[in-house]
């Protein structure tokens, strides 16, 4: 059984008992380069190993892009 | 004496400031920078798009450079200090360029939300550099907030159509006792060396020489330039007059 979750502003169904260190792997995403919100507050690199996705949870995931 | 930009706690030798937006390659950025000689680089905050690769551009970002992250896509000022603190926490350090903007046809920013979130985030720690239109009041409220530079626009984001504020922004530069630097809409050295001239600290520069034939011939044309303006300052322009004033002596010849 899959659980649902918001991933900038799109549904996606993941495994359960998914860290957040997992499922950036699985977008083959380097931790160092992210930032990550989890539920509206910005969560420390240090905590994705130990962030467990739930059902319902709400990620946005950035990056530093060129802008003027 | 050497001539150093103060902004923030930093003194530096350039006066130029360029953004890294529009290139067709981030690997370009690094000539850029060194054509440039540019000592604060402007970068900006999305969301990754999972169907696209894209390398990071902080690689191509030599680590002596100041970055100066901008809260472009903020429509408000809570928008705008929620993607500062990501930026922060993206590893940009504490300096914001805050952009707040809900006008998409000029992209002309809002005044009264760029001053609460200079407000917040200051306290907070960051060094502030507010994107506005040259509005005196507006600049006065920004340095009582304790802003560390305003910078008014030459004209709209990406236009290319130079320093079409002049006045407004030469009041600014007499009466705010903040650094002053040029943002948006200059598109030839020229504007940015009329600019400098004038007495601006500094200039802001993206489309120009991203949208260049030559990006790299252009951001060095464009240090050139501020580097002109600036020393022309220095010197300080002689006084204008309607009538011929001879260069050579009139008299004293074939009597």
């Amino acid at each position: 059984m899959g659980i649902i979750i918001t991933v900038n502003g799109k549904k996606e169904t993941i495994e359960e008992n998914t860290r957040i260190s997992d499922f950036l792997a699985s977008k083959k995403l380097n931790p160092d380069k992210v930032v990550v919100e989890y539920n509206q507050d910005i969560l420390n690199r240090e905590n994705f190993e130990n962030s467990v996705l739930w059902e319902n949870d709400v990620l946005e995931i950035l990056r530093i892009v060129g802008g003027g | 004496m050497d001539d150093l930009f103060e902004l923030g706690e930093k003194k530096m030798k350039s006066r130029l400031i360029i953004g890294t937006g529009k290139y067709s390659s981030d690997a370009l950025i690094p000539n850029i920078i060194s054509e440039s000689g540019s000592q604060v680089i402007t970068v900006a905050l999305r969301r990754i798009d999972f169907d696209s690769k894209t390398d990071n551009i902080l690689d191509h970002i030599p680590e002596h450079v100041q970055l100066l992250p901008n809260t472009s896509g903020a429509r408000n000022a809570s928008e705008a200090i929620r993607i500062a603190k990501l930026a922060q926490a993206a590893g940009c350090g504490n300096w914001i360029k805050i952009e707040v903007i809900s006008d998409n046809k000029y992209l002309l920013p809002d005044g009264f939300e760029t001053i609460e979130a200079t407000k917040a985030l200051v306290k907070d720690g960051f060094i502030v550099l507010p994107y506005i239109s040259p509005d005196l009041m507006v600049a006065k409220r920004l340095e009582d907030a304790g802003a560390a530079a305003v910078m008014p626009l030459g004209a709209p984001i990406g236009s290319n159509r130079g320093l079409r504020t002049r006045e407004l922004v030469r009041i600014l530069i007499d009466e705010i006792d903040l650094p002053i630097i040029v943002d948006a809409g200059l598109g030839k050295p020229s504007h940015a060396c009329e600019a400098m001239e004038m007495g601006a600290d500094a200039c802001l520069v993206n489309t120009a020489i991203a949208g260049a034939d030559n990006p790299g011939t252009m951001a060095r044309a464009f240090a050139k330039a501020v580097q002109a303006g600036r020393e022309a300052f220095l010197a300080g322009p002689g006084a204008t007059s309607e009538f011929a004033s001879a260069s050579s002596p009139l008299t004293g010849f074939l009597e």
